[in-house]
């Protein structure tokens, strides 16, 4: 990757951190989670997934469904990045004047399937990709999943059923920030060791930095990792990324701020002083 | 038969893929005729109707065979997010409901089915009666573009329907001033043998076949309730959220008053048994149903019932 792709993509990232912060004020939103994902979710739709922004219903598309659907305002921010979905749509977050709120639905605009109950969207996504093996396209389908969301058996179910249907099409990408709702995962339901996990499951696993382009684009090079074999990329992130008053704390998953604390909070992410926070810290589960 | 008619109308229509959550004994020989368009998921009800959903995005229609426990309860919220919300043609073709899984236990009786299917916004429920009416929905159920549970029942029957089918009309066998028995699905066997004998007391006996229970037909239920004494309503299925439920929702929601006198399976799991042991042990025989609803014995023969075969 050059320089100037690099800051580009360092660049784009930055305003969609700054459009999530943006939404986690009056009612708020899963900013932790959302940060977290930022980088992935950036680099998928610009570097990655062949879906044009003009065909959005092109039938040769690839794919992606977010799983760990709380984290939408990574992908609100990303749509607007590629003109797909209207900024000002964004301040209709939470109004029931639009179809914006904490999960992912299809009134938005390059969103295929909705969310928000976690372990759905692997075996929506398997389907897809058989159907597409049935068909004989060459879409590729990505489904980003979060860690916490590992828990749920359903994850596993479509994990087998990948493997016994040789999904080679299809891609999970694991936001590894290392938190569940309330605690860290691996005080909760360990899941460490992940990669052995999925390995032993017949999926090929490629552990990055979920923040560093350079290992993103190595990540997603050479797709598939093994012909016949599906792929999962095991991307460690951090929770919060970007504002270190909150990042990598448990207590700061759901996020409601006043007006003044997300301008504090705009600042820190621009390497500004660090935000003093005084709104209690909100876990919804 | 039942094979045969999935067979035909995958070969039919190219969008059809046919699943299972390895339920293959009585589509044995679909996987050889339909190739690609046969998904085995294994022992995942919950992936299958995901990826059933994933399917139907892309243009396919699922007809997910299962059994009817595990599809409507074990993957219920995976119906009702995946396939109902989106309002995907999803078609859930329900094994052994009710009775009919005689011997398995409780972990098997689909006796919640209807209720909780039919609270699903987008979601059409069907019963037919036996092999020559499965045969006269399933065209329309698969053409239907809305997600669909069938509570398959394909005994043979000696019963001849009348072959027009239409989603949301019930089958009206007879019409009875006295007495009105309401039912659907495999209860119509034995509700043709209460409606003989209580015929042989002197009664005037109507019987309907609901045959679809979501959408209901209104009308039919709101003119029978003036025009027949006393409504009964038969199913192998709880008390809640059934057949039942559905008649006094319909009354009460037009302001309508009736006689209506349940029998359905009241607070408890049956008595797991052959079938035919089943129905006696739990009052569901014809001739016990007309007894209930005469209030007193009688000498009429009840025929024998046949045993089903296994289905897993």
């Amino acid at each position: 990757m050059n320089e100037l792709k690099l800051q580009q993509l360092e660049q784009t990232a930055l305003r969609v951190r700054e459009r999530i912060i943006q939404l986690a004020t009056d009612g708020g939103c899963f900013l932790g989670a959302s940060l977290s994902a930022t980088d992935l979710i950036v680099y998928l739709y610009q570097e990655f997934l062949n879906i044009d922004p003009q065909n959005l219903s092109d039938p040769d598309r690839d794919y992606l469904f977010l799983s760990k659907g709380h984290d939408v305002p990574a992908l609100y921010g990303t749509l607007v990045e590629m003109g797909v979905l209207e900024a000002e749509r964004l301040q209709n977050h939470l109004s029931t004047n639009d179809h914006i709120y904490w999960h992912p639905n299809t009134k938005v605009p390059a969103i295929e399937f909705h969310s928000g109950s976690l372990g759905h969207l692997p075996a929506v996504a398997v389907g897809v990709a058989m159907d597409i093996k049935i068909s004989g396209g060459n879409n590729r389908v990505v489904c980003i999943l979060g860690d916490g969301e590992l828990n749920e058996g359903s994850v596993w179910e479509a994990v087998l059923v990948a493997h016994a249907h040789k999904l080679d099409n299809l891609i999970f990408v694991v936001d590894r920030n290392h938190f569940q709702a309330n605690m860290a995962t691996e005080e909760l339901i360990p899941l460490e060791p992940l990669v052995d996990k999925f390995e032993a499951f017949g999926w090929e696993v490629c552990r990055i930095n979920g923040h560093n382009f350079m290992d993103l684009e190595e990540a997603f090079a050479d797709l598939p990792y093994k012909k016949n074999k599906p792929s999962i990329v095991i991307a460690d992130t951090v929770r919060g990324k970007g504002l270190p008053s909150i990042e990598a704390r448990a207590d700061r998953w759901f996020c409601n701020f006043t007006a003044s604390e997300i301008e504090q909070l705009l600042q820190e992410l621009h390497g500004e002083h660090a935000a003093t926070l005084a709104s209690e810290t909100l876990v919804v589960r | 038969m039942y094979e045969e008619l999935l067979k035909e109308m995958a070969l039919a229509d190219e969008r059809i893929v046919v699943m299972t959550a390895e339920n293959r004994a009585l589509i044995r020989n679909l996987p050889a005729v339909l190739g690609k368009r046969f998904i085995d998921t294994g022992i995942t009800e919950q992936c299958m109707v995901g990826a059933a959903a994933g399917l139907a995005l892309r243009g396919r229609i699922p007809v997910l065979h299962a059994l009817a426990s595990f599809l409507s309860m074990r993957a219920f919220e995976f119906v009702r997010t995946d396939a109902g919300i989106p309002n995907l043609p999803v078609k859930l073709s329900a094994f052994i409901p009710g009775f009919l899984s005689d011997g398995n236990g409780p972990t098997h009786q689909a006796i919640e089915d209807v209720s909780l299917m039919r609270g699903i916004p987008s979601m059409q429920v069907f019963a037919p009666a036996d092999a020559q009416e499965l045969g006269l929905m399933l065209p329309l159920i698969l053409q239907s573009p809305q997600p669909a549970y069938i509570r398959i029942c394909h005994r043979e029957s000696t019963y001849q329907h009348q072959t027009e089918v239409a989603i949301g009309k019930a089958e009206v066998i007879a019409e009875g001033k006295d007495v009105t028995l309401l039912t659907y699905g495999f209860m119509l066997e034995q509700t043709l043998i209460a409606a003989a004998i209580l015929r042989e007391e002197g009664l005037s006996v109507g019987v309907v076949n609901m045959r679809t229970l979501k959408p209901i037909d209104q009308a039919l239920l709101l003119r029978l309730a003036t025009e027949s004494d006393l409504l009964v309503t038969i199913e192998d299925h709880f008390i809640t959220g059934g057949l039942y439920s559905i008649v006094a929702e319909v009354l009460l929601k037009h302001q309508q008053t009736a006689k209506v006198l349940p029998i359905a399976l009241e607070e408890k799991w049956f008595k797991p048994a052959r079938l035919p042991e089943v129905l006696a042990y739990e009052g569901f025989t014809g001739k016990q149903m007309a007894e209930k609803i005469l209030g007193y014995t009688t000498q009429a023969f009840q025929p024998a019932i046949e045993q089903t075969a296994f289905a897993e």
